[in-house]
């Protein structure tokens, strides 16, 4: 079978240095990845083809790429499972970092996020002689988390990353979480009023795709939300966002349906006036374009309110 | 130009054994730094899946049945003082690890709970989940990070260097984002710097293990031990030669052959597919060999762990057997067969890390120290058991920084020129300068590794390996002529590719060295025409030392034995 690697490259040793696109055609094998593919073309047609790799096997967090416009790992994608016709597959470097060359690009930038959420164990001290005791149950959810082999894919295509370059963004939120949760670590308040502050696990947008790409099933942003909850619990002082989501169930509570302004108001409270005023050409747009119910501020609550008031008494028992 | 400050103790490689070395030395007060050719999280390490072994008093074990079974495992030719200190200082270093940490799994006590390992009768491995490796890996990056020891990431090391009296006082190294070269002093250099699978195609070993810090400290005088003994992996994914764990047996899979019979019975009674790895390997070559396999593989079969437990406590083997063989474990038989998978030879330590004798019975290069896969302590001797690499690294990595730290205090600062670069800087610079089309490093890697794999693999004997040393000399022949595309300074992996080629194939030159001179068969070492083994003769260990432009040197050194008298080894 044959594919076409379209391939964006960058040499920084050029004399005017620009991203191209070079195409390679190459025979493959039903089992060969991209990655495979990728070694095939350095080893065999160019060998200035740059990309980053080592283990092949999704655990060293080396490959990360896009590939058809979402990052991933170079050698967890099958050529098959992309171009099952033999087409053309795309292949860029990550997103929101910096290019060194190629596919390979400066992740210093993950890191300093990484280092900023202070990453490692804070301890009771003095440590006991033996292992500190924690129930199964409390510490095993825990790998789930740590599967994390900082590939930077979720960085790569984080939305929110791509507007606002101070975001912590998925990668380092997961790893806060995993401190947050862990029940040998005592520092949990100072790191959640850390995580409370611009940036950080409220600037989330929830567009899932950081759980979307990751490859080994971190689900960074339900991390995040896990985060929130803890961070809610705790009662660290209110966000925007944590108005914001108190505000959203009060009101789906009380009138079934989403009171668009009042959130608003409740949202950003009444000293932000100015930042309500500004707000309001989008409102109108969005009652142009049939976004706001028509009812207003004043909308009662829908007739069938008690079902909805139903199904939170059992969300609330079950939980 | 790139300046460095000297260090007192100054690491090259950022797995386990490298960071581990690091924080020891760096908490003795000592000046560290690393080097290391990856980010340290990308390190192989990364790949240990199955778990780490220690005897706990407090679980009812005792540090000697460990050392027992480690001893028995290398096949008598682990040095018995070495494997006294692994299998003591084993409990104390795992709760380290642990107030570091790492979430080993627990057991309703929330203490930390074990699994069975090969080689083993009683269950003594610690793990997170399968993918121990990583979970103490990235811990101990965490720990990097809180004490801000400088690491320089992507610097590729080219050679060590001596000061006029023969003492290791640094090493020349180039950063691969700018192609710079620059002079590293230190008073002492840790080698942790991996192991040699790339030597071998396939391999379960990642791209980056190409025996570097081996080939390195081999050229600079410090001798490498007990080459021939390559560890094949009894379940390694055909193809990529992917590994597939251990621990899956440790858990209660089983080996099949294509008449679905549990074909262990016939080669280890008791311990089944629980024999250490030289022995399964084998039982497996023989049955492939002799038709009952299918493929060239025989099968490993999970079925009756069920989905739940596959995921929960092989979840990593569950989604690759998925992903890379499109096998659903819980329903199907996963062919698998033997993969080269770790070196147990390499740079000859005592049990401090030191490259060299404080007693003089053998020659080394003082200021050198090892640690990890790359050194020879010796505790794996003929045969690793599974869950002592991990081991091995965090108990020797933590004794050579400590013994790094306290000897840098010892003597004077180095006193090296900025000349001794010059050599490599003018290979570059030759290599670079080299008009195509000549052949490619690809080219000639895959021929030592299939010949490696073909003659050097489970079984060898005098022909073959003679064919492979012919084959590897001739390859030596060729590497002067090799031609990249790639002319610039940025990141060139072109480059990178060469270089590690020519230290590849002196780490296959001495694999081979030691299989010709090893006249028995031995833990991983079983030549067909030697079928025994001759402690008579043979109960010693092989020393290599490179001699530019010819054929290694070779010496012997006795094993040390304390309490275990060699016995016959049966499973």
């Amino acid at each position: 079978m044959h594919t076409t690697l379209r391939v964006r490259r960058f040499n920084p040793e050029q004399d005017h240095p620009s991203p191209y696109y070079q195409e390679y055609d190459l025979a493959f094998d039903p089992s060969d990845s991209v990655l495979d593919g990728l070694i095939k073309v350095r080893e065999t047609i160019d060998d200035s083809l740059t990309l980053r790799c080592s283990c092949r096997g999704a655990i060293c967090g080396s490959c990360g790429m896009r590939i058809n416009g979402h990052a991933t790992l170079a050698c967890k994608t099958k050529i098959i499972s992309v171009a099952p016709l033999g087409g053309t597959i795309d292949v860029e470097p990550m997103n929101n970092m910096p290019v060194i060359k190629d596919l390979v690009t400066d992740m210093t930038p993950f890191w300093e996020k990484i280092r900023r959420i202070q990453p490692w164990l804070r301890p009771a001290e003095p440590a006991p002689v033996a292992e500190y005791l924690a129930p199964p149950e409390s510490m095993n959810h825990l790998a789930g988390v740590m599967s994390c082999i900082m590939c930077g894919v979720c960085v790569s295509d984080c939305t929110v990353l791509e507007v606002d370059k101070q975001f912590l963004g998925p990668a380092a939120l997961a790893k806060a979480y995993r401190f947050v949760a862990d029940p040998r670590d005592v520092t949990t308040a100072t790191r959640l009023e850390a995580l409370n502050q611009p940036s950080g696990m409220w600037d989330c947008t929830r567009c899932m795709e950081c759980i979307q790409v990751c490859p080994k099933g971190v689900g960074p942003m339900d991390r995040i939300m896990a985060l929130r909850s803890k961070a809610m619990a705790e009662k660290m002082p209110a966000t925007c966002g944590s108005r914001h989501a108190e505000a959203f169930t009060d009101i789906i509570k009380h009138k079934g349906i989403l009171d668009e302004p009042m959130l608003a108001i409740r949202t950003f409270g009444l000293k932000h006036v100015g930042r309500l005023l500004g707000m309001i050409p989008m409102v109108f747009q969005s009652v142009l374009k049939g976004k706001i119910p028509m009812s207003g501020p004043l909308h009662r609550p829908i007739s069938s309110i008690q079902h909805i008031q139903r199904l939170f008494k059992r969300v609330r028992t079950k939980s | 130009m790139i300046s460095p400050p000297t260090y007192d103790v100054l690491i090259v490689g950022a797995g386990l054994a490298g960071m581990r070395a690091a924080i020891s030395a760096h908490q003795q007060g000592a000046s560290v730094a690393l080097l290391t050719k990856v980010h340290p999280v990308r390190s192989h390490s990364n790949a240990a899946q199955g778990g780490i072994n220690a005897a706990l008093t407090d679980r009812g074990d005792k540090w000697e049945d460990h050392a027992f079974e480690t001893v028995k495992g290398s096949d008598y030719l682990a040095d018995q003082d070495a494997v006294e200190v692994l299998a003591q200082d084993a409990g104390h270093d795992i709760i380290t690890l642990e107030h570091m940490g790492v979430i080993f799994n627990r057991n309703d006590e929330g203490q930390l709970g074990t699994r069975r390992f090969g080689g083993q009768k009683k269950a003594r491995t610690f793990f997170v989940s399968d993918f121990t490796g990583q979970a103490m890996l990235h811990v101990l990056y965490e720990q990097l990070m809180q004490a801000k020891l400088p690491v320089y990431e992507e610097w590729f090391v080219t050679s060590l260097v001596k000061d006029e009296q023969g003492h290791c006082a640094g090493l020349v190294a180039f950063e691969m984002r700018t192609g710079q070269f620059a002079l590293f002093r230190a008073k002492t250099v840790i080698m942790a710097s991996g192991g040699l699978g790339r030597v071998y195609e396939p391999s379960t070993n990642a791209l980056i293990c190409t025996g570097d810090g081996m080939a390195v400290a081999y050229r600079a005088g410090a001798p490498l031990m007990d080459m021939e003994m390559v560890q094949y992996h009894p379940t390694t994914l055909k193809g990529k030669g992917l590994l597939i764990t251990e621990a899956a047996r440790g858990e209660g899979a089983y080996l099949l052959n294509k008449q679905g019979d549990r074909f262990m019975k016939h080669y280890a009674p008791t311990m089944l597919e629980l024999a250490s790895r030289d022995v399964v390997s084998r039982a497996e070559q023989i049955e492939i060999n002799e038709g009952r396999g299918m493929n060239g593989c025989v099968f490993l079969d999970c079925r009756h762990l069920g989905r739940a437990f596959l995921q929960n406590r092989l979840g990593q083997i569950y989604a690759e057997a998925q992903t890379f063989a499109n096998i659903d474990l819980a329903e199907e038989l996963l062919p698998i067969r033997p993969g080269m998978h770790y070196q147990m030879g390499g740079i000859k330590t005592d049990t401090e890390g030191r490259c060299w004798d404080i007693h003089n019975q053998w020659k080394g290069l003082p200021g050198l120290f090892a640690a990890g896969e790359t050194a020879c302590v010796s505790l794996h001797g003929g045969n690793r058991l599974g869950a002592n690499s991990l081991l091995d690294t965090i108990v020797f990595g933590r004794r050579a920084g400590q013994c790094a730290a306290n000897y840098s205090r010892t003597i004077p600062p180095p006193t090296i020129s900025e000349r001794s670069m010059e050599a490599d800087q003018h290979l570059v610079a030759t290599i670079l300068a080299r008009k195509g089309p000549g052949e490619r490093p690809a080219a000639l890697r895959l021929e030592m590794g299939t010949t490696m794999n073909r003659y050097v693999s489970v079984f060898r004997e005098q022909e073959g390996l003679e064919t492979a040393r012919q084959h590897i000399q001739a390859l030596k022949a060729r590497w002067p002529d090799v031609t990249i595309d790639d002319k610039g300074q940025v990141y060139n992996t072109g480059m990178i590719a060469v270089l590690e080629l020519s230290f590849m194939l002196d780490c296959a030159e001495a694999i081979i060295a030691g299989a010709l001179t090893r006249k028995e068969s031995r833990g991983a070492h079983f030549r067909t025409d030697y079928l025994d083994r001759d402690d008579e003769d043979w109960l010693q260990h092989i020393l290599l030392y490179h001699q530019p432009g010819s054929e290694p040197l070779t010496d012997f050194l006795p094993v040390t034995i304390t309490q275990w008298q060699p016995q016959i080894r049966v499973y």
